[in-house]
């Protein structure tokens, strides 16, 4: 790539432009920066003849993607596969239903592989040598192994009684792990608040505007899977809000380059109950989440402090999935042969 | 009366690249003013024109954030930590 397709960070909130930097709020409302992207030169460049002759992985998007050269960091992540679940659709009575695969990303199996590839490629055209990230477990394994392929110095900061078979998976790539006696969302308050403190590149904090752009490539994965449209329904779950937010964008940035042409469509999230804290604002009419420090569920989710995103413009809406049907929808996929660790879709019509 | 005030980055060149600062006051809303008669232009950046926290502004006292508390009229004393954080986004 000759000169990159974005040129500047942009508050969400105020609109105030900053470097390409490792920074990722406003420094006068606080608002999240995010990468602002040259859309009429990206229109005039990129085609989906241009997208198809390229690798199958999430870079052949990458014009999209907010970095200044060539991809360095997981080459090979995303196209994973979009299944059609012909037995799921008729247990669940839909006419049409996909799964997004991505259990089989490469390296390490989540869909954590894209915005760590992203946000590693920038870190190493930001010239930072040590990243750093603060996770429940699959992102601390991405960091590490994304991070020891790169050549980085990594370290990773997790709440001290996190399962030891997570604890192992990110140690076997030789990373730093450092134990917090605290819930996630204390250790990610604290990696707020060393951020920039020791010149390192925390992957969800200081380097959060290029790491959440990589969730994009799902949303540029499915449609054009899907034959270049978008689906109806898209059902994706909450976890911290950033996939399901970057999925809506995602759709919205191929209708305005003309890669797909303009249709409804809703992104709807899912929530698990015992850990639904967005659904439950939503449904008290509310937009101050309030964290739930005690998950109780089986899904694993992150009890969210999220405040006022973007989530509320992303159309109707979260739903809660209790644990005895959640088991009974694992099945239901089993039967189908496709066993999504993290997403599960449940559309009405044409749904992925 | 001294509270020690925990100064993110973003916040830092108004205060001379300190971290910390000691500024007093009996809530929320105090710590900001004086903040501000100590720092000026650190109010605007914390608070809209109505003195409200902006959206993207977390600020807890020990630990707890404020808006699970009396939100700006949160009380503060002597030896508490307060701290300024951006809103965090998850993993």
């Amino acid at each position: 790539m000759s000169e990159p397709y974005f040129s500047s960070l942009k508050c969400r909130e105020c609109g105030r432009l900053y470097p390409k930097k490792a920074v990722h709020v406003c420094e006068y409302d606080f608002g999240p920066l995010e990468a602002d992207y040259d859309y009429e030169r990206i229109k005039s460049v990129l085609t989906r003849a241009l997208i198809q002759s390229r690798e199958k992985s999430m870079w052949r998007y990458r014009e999209l993607l907010p970095i200044d050269g060539e991809p360095t960091v997981g080459l090979q992540v995303g196209f994973t596969p979009l299944v059609k679940a012909d037995r799921l659709a008729k247990a669940l009575g839909v006419k049409e239903i996909y799964v997004k695969n991505d259990t089989v990303n490469y390296p390490t199996l989540s869909f954590k592989d894209r915005v760590v590839s992203v946000a590693l490629s920038r870190a190493k055209e930001l010239g930072l040598k040590t990243v750093a990230c603060a996770s429940t477990g699959n992102l601390a394994n991405s960091v590490a192994a994304n991070a020891a392929a790169a050549g980085l110095d990594s370290y990773v900061l997790i709440p001290a009684d996190l399962e030891q078979s997570k604890v192992l998976n990110s140690l076997v790539y030789g990373t730093k792990v450092i134990g917090i006696h605290g819930a996630y969302d204390q250790v990610n308050r604290l990696c707020s608040e060393i951020a920039g403190k020791y010149g390192w590149g925390f992957v969800n904090v200081n380097l959060r505007p290029y790491y959440a752009e990589g969730s994009k490539s799902m949303g540029f994965e499915i449609m054009e899977q899907l034959g270049w449209e978008i689906p109806t329904h898209t059902v994706v779950c909450m976890a911290s809000g950033s996939l399901l937010t970057k999925i809506y964008k995602a759709y919205h940035e191929f209708i305005k380059i003309g890669l797909v042409p303009e249709s409804k469509f809703t992104v709807h999230g899912a929530q698990a109950t015992g850990c639904n804290p967005i659904s439950l604002a939503r449904k008290s009419g509310t937009d101050l989440i309030k964290p739930q420090p005690k998950p109780n569920t089986i899904a694993n989710p992150w009890p969210s402090a999220l405040r006022r995103t973007d989530i509320m413009r992303c159309g109707p809406w979260s739903r809660r999935v209790a644990g005895r049907r959640m088991r009974r929808m694992r099945r239901s996929l089993r039967a189908s042969s496709c066993w999504p660790r993290r997403r599960v879709f449940l559309p009405r019509q044409r749904a992925v | 009366m001294s509270i020690e005030v925990s100064i993110p980055t973003p916040l830092r060149n108004l205060t001379n690249n300190q971290d910390t600062v000691q500024v007093s006051g009996n809530n929320i809303s105090e710590v900001i003013e004086q903040l501000d008669v100590q720092y000026p232009g650190i109010k605007e950046r914390l608070a809209d024109e109505q003195g409200n926290l902006r959206r993207f502004v977390n600020i807890y006292v020990n630990g707890e954030d404020v808006r699970f508390m009396q939100d700006k009229a949160t009380a503060v004393k002597d030896g508490d930590e307060v701290s300024i954080v951006p809103a965090v986004a998850g993993g």
